[in-house]
């Protein structure tokens, strides 16, 4: 087996910037969300499509993003 | 355009390719999402969780002496294997596991240049097998630790200059604005950096394909923040993982000959009771 159809884009997530990435393994379609400045991976999903998977994802990490809180400094 | 300081340390995924079925060859995945090795894997790998295998799960340290001979026992490792490591976020906790065989002095550990991302996005074979080995009877040096900083080091680097403190989070955890990576826990009473530190987070090191930045870009990142390898140079974050990454790039791949990770991290610092932090940025703070 190989992971096929790999892409990644950024886009902005809740004021954070996300990475998405996503390929597909066999049936299943499979997606990554992960923080591009802070470099932590946010959350993976498995979808039937590329677009499933994503929005899986992006929902997921803008739940976990909106925790965040931000402090005045 | 120079070459790095030690070539030998990091492994192309096309070597990896071609030594799957090299028995001196141990490859394990270790990631930060550890469920990851399931989903699928470089066929022959095996994988460490570094949440319950590359620490002590009781009192916060990493492996004792007796638990990594344990670990390479049970991963079929002997002294004289090339052990190569690669994992996700760029081979964060990947580099986590390279710190950790340094210390206990295994002589061929490897990083695979990209990690799992580059494996991935190349289209190579994957696995979704689990590996096994036959276990062996492996026998450990004592620790290292000129490779590992421990919190008085870290107070006297800061209240003296005596060393570097090269914080490797993000600009907005140097600064305090955020406590942890966004989505994750946030694990310290206080935000800030250590009073002294220098920001140069360490996806600063790396091409957007995952693999190393060239020797003569890093130079000029660290050289520009006047870590040169004149001086002692101690990197942190938030427990350690990270810091692991630019540990690896300082050591090995710009030969810097006194780099220590403070594993301790933020996690220790940021709840340290009467100790000193900064907030803000920095004036000389690494540019995106």
């Amino acid at each position: 087996m190989k992971a096929e159809q790999y892409q990644e884009h950024k886009l902005p997530v809740g004021g954070w910037e996300v990475n998405l990435s996503s390929y597909r393994l066999g049936a299943v379609w499979h997606s990554k969300a992960d923080n591009v400045s802070p470099g932590a991976s946010l959350c993976r999903t498995t979808g039937a499509t590329r677009e499933e998977a994503e929005q899986k994802a992006l929902a997921r990490a803008g739940e976990l993003l909106d925790r965040t809180r931000r402090h005045a400094v | 355009m120079a070459e790095y300081a030690h070539p030998e340390a990091l492994v192309s995924t096309e070597w990896v390719a071609s030594h799957a079925n090299d028995p001196k060859v141990r490859v394990v995945e270790v990631d930060v999402d550890t469920k990851a090795y399931n989903e699928g894997h470089i066929p022959g790998a095996i994988a460490w969780a570094w949440n319950t295998q590359l620490c002590d799960t009781v009192r916060r340290d990493i492996l004792s002496q007796e638990q990594f001979e344990a670990l390479m026992s049970a991963s079929g490792v002997t002294p004289d294997t090339t052990l190569v490591i690669y994992g996700d976020n760029n081979n964060w906790f990947a580099a986590w596991a390279v710190w950790q065989a340094r210390i206990y002095g295994h002589a061929d550990v490897r990083l695979v240049n990209g990690g799992r991302k580059k494996w991935l996005a190349e289209g190579r074979d994957i696995s979704v097998e689990p590996h096994s080995v036959a276990p062996t009877q492996y026998r450990a040096h004592a620790a290292d630790l000129s490779l590992r900083a421990f919190l008085p080091q870290v107070q006297a680097a800061s209240a003296q200059r005596s060393a570097a403190l090269v914080d490797v989070r993000s600009p907005q955890e140097f600064t305090g604005e955020i406590l942890a990576p966004p989505g994750l826990p946030e694990t310290c009473q206080r935000g800030g950096h250590i009073p002294g530190a220098r920001s140069i987070p360490w996806g600063k090191a790396c091409n957007d394909d995952g693999t190393f930045k060239s020797a003569d870009e890093l130079r000029a990142l660290y050289g520009g923040q006047g870590i040169d390898g004149s001086q002692p140079v101690i990197a942190y974050c938030r427990i350690g993982e990270r810091s692991s990454h630019t540990w690896f790039v300082l050591k090995y791949l710009l030969g810097f000959g006194n780099v220590t990770n403070y594993d301790g991290s933020w996690t220790e610092w940021g709840n340290l009771v009467g100790a000193s932090v900064e907030r803000g940025a920095a004036a000389g703070a690494a540019k995106g």
